[in-house]
C-alpha cells in the first residue's frame, strides 16, 4: 500500500560535544495525500526534529522516510517548510521574498511575467496584497508569518511542512491565522505536516493528531483521528461534543500520561 | 488635532459613539481659532520650536568642544617665549597656506593640497589592494571551518605588529619607497577586513541558509542573494575600520620613506622648524580622517538592512 509520507522506523541520535543524544526512537508514520497531521508534545520532544527529518534538512540516523515513493534525501521545493520565526530575507520585499522562491521552481518553464502573476496571487492568498513592496521590519509578525506561508504555498509543495507556524503570535492573531490557514488548505488540498503545542490549534485544524512521548527518546505515543466535518467554525466548535471529546483526548495524553516526565526532567 | 480641524461641529455632526468625537469635546471646540486660521497657524507657532531644540542639541555642543580645544590651546601658548604658535597665528599661516594648496616647485616643494592627494592615492590603491585581498579572503575563513582554524592564529600573530615593522620588509622587497609605503598600508588595513568578513560569515543565521536549502537555490544564487547581503553590514564595518588604520598609517610610513605626501610635509615643516605649518597638518589630517569616515559611514547605512 502507498502512502504519500512513508516514515518507517525513523532513528534520530544526535552526536554533540557532550555525548550522544538520542532524540527519536522507533517512529512509524504514514500520511495520505490531502491529509492535514499535526504533531504535538511536550518542547523537547523531538517534534521539530521529526518535522526536519520530513524537510530532509536532517538526515536519520536510522530509518528510511519516503515521500510520494521517493526517498528523502535532502531538502527541497517539493516539501515547503514554514518556519517558526518566519525566516524571511530582512534585504528583500514581500514581494521579493517569495518571489524568490517562486523562481526556483518555476523559471525554467514560465515566462518573468507569468512569475511575477503567481508571486501576486500567492501574497493576495494570505492577504498581503496590499504590502508587495515592503520590507519585513516593516510589517508586523502576523503579517510576516503570512508572508512565509505565502511563500511556501507559492511553490506548489506536494507537502507543507510547519513548525509552530503561529506560536510567537498573539492569541487573536494567531485564531484569524488559523481560520485563514483552513481556508487556503481546504481551496489548495494541500498535504500539511505541522508542529504545534497548541491543543486547540492542533484539533481545529487537523484530520490527525499525533501525540508525542517525552524526549529523551520520543516516539509517537498515540495517534487520534479528528472526525469533525469540515468546514469547522471554531465559534460552532467550542461546544460540539466531539471537538469537547478530542480536545479531552489530548490533554489527558499530554497531561495525564506524559505530565509526570516534564516534572523529572524540568 | 486635524480631524478636529476638518471636522468642524457645525458642518459635520457625527453619530453617536464615533471614537473621533473624544477629541471633540465643546471645551476644546470653543477654545479653537477658525478652521483656516488654526491651519495655518499650528505649523507655523510648531515648527521654528522644535528646529530651535535640533539645531541647540546637534550644532552647538562640538561647536561648544571645538571652542574649548582653541580656548586651551590659547591659554597654553599665550604666555610669551612659548614654542608652540598661538591659534590666531596658526590661523593667519592657515589662510596662506590654503590660498595656493596647489602650487609646485620641484618634488620637495609642493603645496598641501598636492600633499594630501599623494598620500591618498597611496591609502587608495594600498588599501585598494587589501580590500581585494581581504574580502575574500575572510569569506574563505568564515565559510570553511579548518581554513578557519589554520588561519586565525596567524591572524592573532600578524595583526598586533606595528605598522612600521613592516616597512623594513616592503623596502627590501620593493627596493623603492612608495611601494613601500603601499605594503606597508596594505598590509595594516587587511586584517580588520578579513576578520569582520569572516564574523559577517559565521553569523549568517542558521535559519536563512536553511530557506537557501529548502528552496534548493543554486550556490550562485546563495552567494548574492543570502550570503553576501547577510555579510555586507560586517564587512563594511571591516572597510570602515580598515580605512581609518590606513589613514594613520600612512602618515607614518611617509616620514619615514620621504617623497611627496602629508607625512613627509610634517617631517620637512619640522626640520623648518615651522611649527604652525605642523599644527595645521595635524588639522588637515584629521578632518581626512573624518571625511574618510563619514563616507563610509554613509555607504554603510545605505546598505543596512532592519531585522
Amino acid at each position: 500500500m502507498n502512502h504519500f509520507i512513508d516514515i518507517q522506523g525513523a532513528e534520530m541520535v544526535f552526536a554533540s560535544r557532550k555525548g550522544r543524544f538520542h532524540a527519536l526512537r522507533d517512529i512509524h508514520l504514514q500520511v495520505e495525500q490531502g491529509e492535514f497531521v499535526t504533531l504535538i508534545g511536550h518542547s523537547g520532544c523531538g517534534k521539530s526534529t521529526l518535522l526536519n527529518l520530513i524537510a530532509g534538512l536532517t538526515q536519520p540516523t536510522a530509518g528510511v522516510l519516503l515521500c510520494d515513493n521517493r526517498e528523502i534525501a535532502a531538502p527541497g521545493p517539493e516539501r515547503a517548510v514554514v518556519f517558526q520565526n518566519h525566516s524571511l530575507l530582512p534585504w528583500l520585499t514581500c514581494f521579493d521574498n517569495v518571489l524568490l522562491a517562486v523562481e526556483r521552481v518555476f523559471a525554467a518553464t514560465e515566462s518573468r511575467a507569468q512569475l511575477k502573476a503567481r508571486t501576486e496571487a500567492a501574497l493576495q492568498l494570505v492577504g498581503m496584497g496590499h504590502a508587495l513592496h515592503k520590507r519585513p521590519h516593516e510589517i508586523s509578525g502576523g503579517m510576516k508569518q503570512r508572508v512565509g506561508i505565502a511563500r511556501a504555498l507559492a511553490m506548489e509543495p506536494k507537502v507543507l511542512l510547519m513548525d509552530e507556524p503561529f506560536g510567537a503570535l498573539d492569541a487573536l492573531t494567531r485564531a484569524r491565522l488559523q481560520d485563514e490557514l483552513l481556508k487556503i488548505v481546504a481551496r489548495t488540498r494541500s498535504t500539511v505536516v505541522m508542529v504545534t503545542h497548541d491543543v486547540d490549534e492542533a484539533v481545529l485544524l487537523s484530520d490527525r493528531i499525533v501525540m508525542m512521548t517525552n524526549g529523551p527518546a520520543a516516539t509517537i505515543g498515540q495517534v487520534l483521528t479528528v472526525d469533525i466535518p469540515r468546514p469547522r467554525n471554531r465559534v460552532a466548535l467550542a461546544e460540539d461534543p466531539l471537538y469537547v471529546h478530542c480536545r479531552k483526548e489530548v490533554l489527558d495524553f499530554l497531561y495525564t500520561r506524559q505530565g509526570h516526565v516534564e516534572t523529572l526532567t524540568a | 488635532m486635524v480631524s478636529a480641524v476638518f471636522h468642524h461641529p457645525a458642518a459635520s455632526p457625527r453619530p453617536e459613539g464615533s471614537i473621533e468625537r473624544l477629541n471633540d469635546t465643546p471645551a476644546i471646540k470653543e477654545a479653537m481659532p477658525p478652521a483656516a486660521a488654526l491651519t495655518r497657524a499650528a505649523p507655523a507657532a510648531l515648527r521654528p520650536a522644535r528646529d530651535w531644540s535640533v539645531l541647540w542639541l546637534t550644532v552647538l555642543p562640538p561647536v561648544l568642544g571645538l571652542a574649548l580645544l582653541v580656548g586651551i590651546w590659547g591659554l597654553a601658548t599665550a604666555g610669551s617665549g612659548s614654542s608652540i604658535p598661538t591659534p590666531a597665528a596658526t590661523f593667519a599661516a592657515a589662510v596662506k597656506l590654503f590660498a595656493d594648496p596647489f602650487y609646485s616647485n620641484g618634488p620637495n616643494d609642493q603645496g598641501i593640497g598636492w600633499n594630501v592627494l599623494y598620500s591618498l592615492q597611496r591609502v587608495a590603491i594600498g588599501f585598494g589592494l587589501a580590500a581585494a585581498v581581504g574580502i575574500p579572503l575572510g569569506f574563505i575563513v568564515g565559510r570553511f571551518d579548518f581554513i578557519g582554524r589554520m588561519v586565525s592564529p596567524l591572524i592573532s600573530l600578524l595583526k598586533p605588529v606595528s605598522p612600521l615593522a613592516w616597512l623594513p620588509i616592503g623596502l627590501l622587497v620593493f627596493k623603492s619607497a612608495n611601494p613601500a609605503a603601499i605594503w606597508t598600508i596594505f598590509i595594516c588595513s587587511i586584517w580588520p577586513m578579513v576578520v569582520n568578513t569572516a564574523v559577517g560569515v559565521q553569523r549568517v543565521p542558521v535559519d536563512y541558509l536553511n530557506v537557501a536549502r529548502v528552496l534548493n537555490l543554486s550556490e550562485w544564487k546563495v552567494i548574492t542573494r543570502i550570503l553576501f547581503p547577510a555579510v555586507l553590514p560586517y564587512m563594511l564595518t571591516g572597510v570602515r575600520l580598515s580605512v581609518g588604520t590606513a589613514w594613520l598609517v600612512i602618515v607614518a610610513a611617509e616620514m619615514l620613506t620621504g617623497g611627496v605626501g602629508i607625512g613627509f610635509w610634517v617631517w620637512d615643516e619640522w626640520n623648518n622648524l615651522n611649527v604652525q605649518h605642523i599644527i595645521i597638518a595635524i588639522f588637515v589630517i584629521g578632518i581626512v580622517g573624518l571625511a574618510l569616515e563619514q563616507l563610509l559611514m554613509a555607504i554603510a547605512r545605505r546598505f543596512s538592512w532592519e531585522d
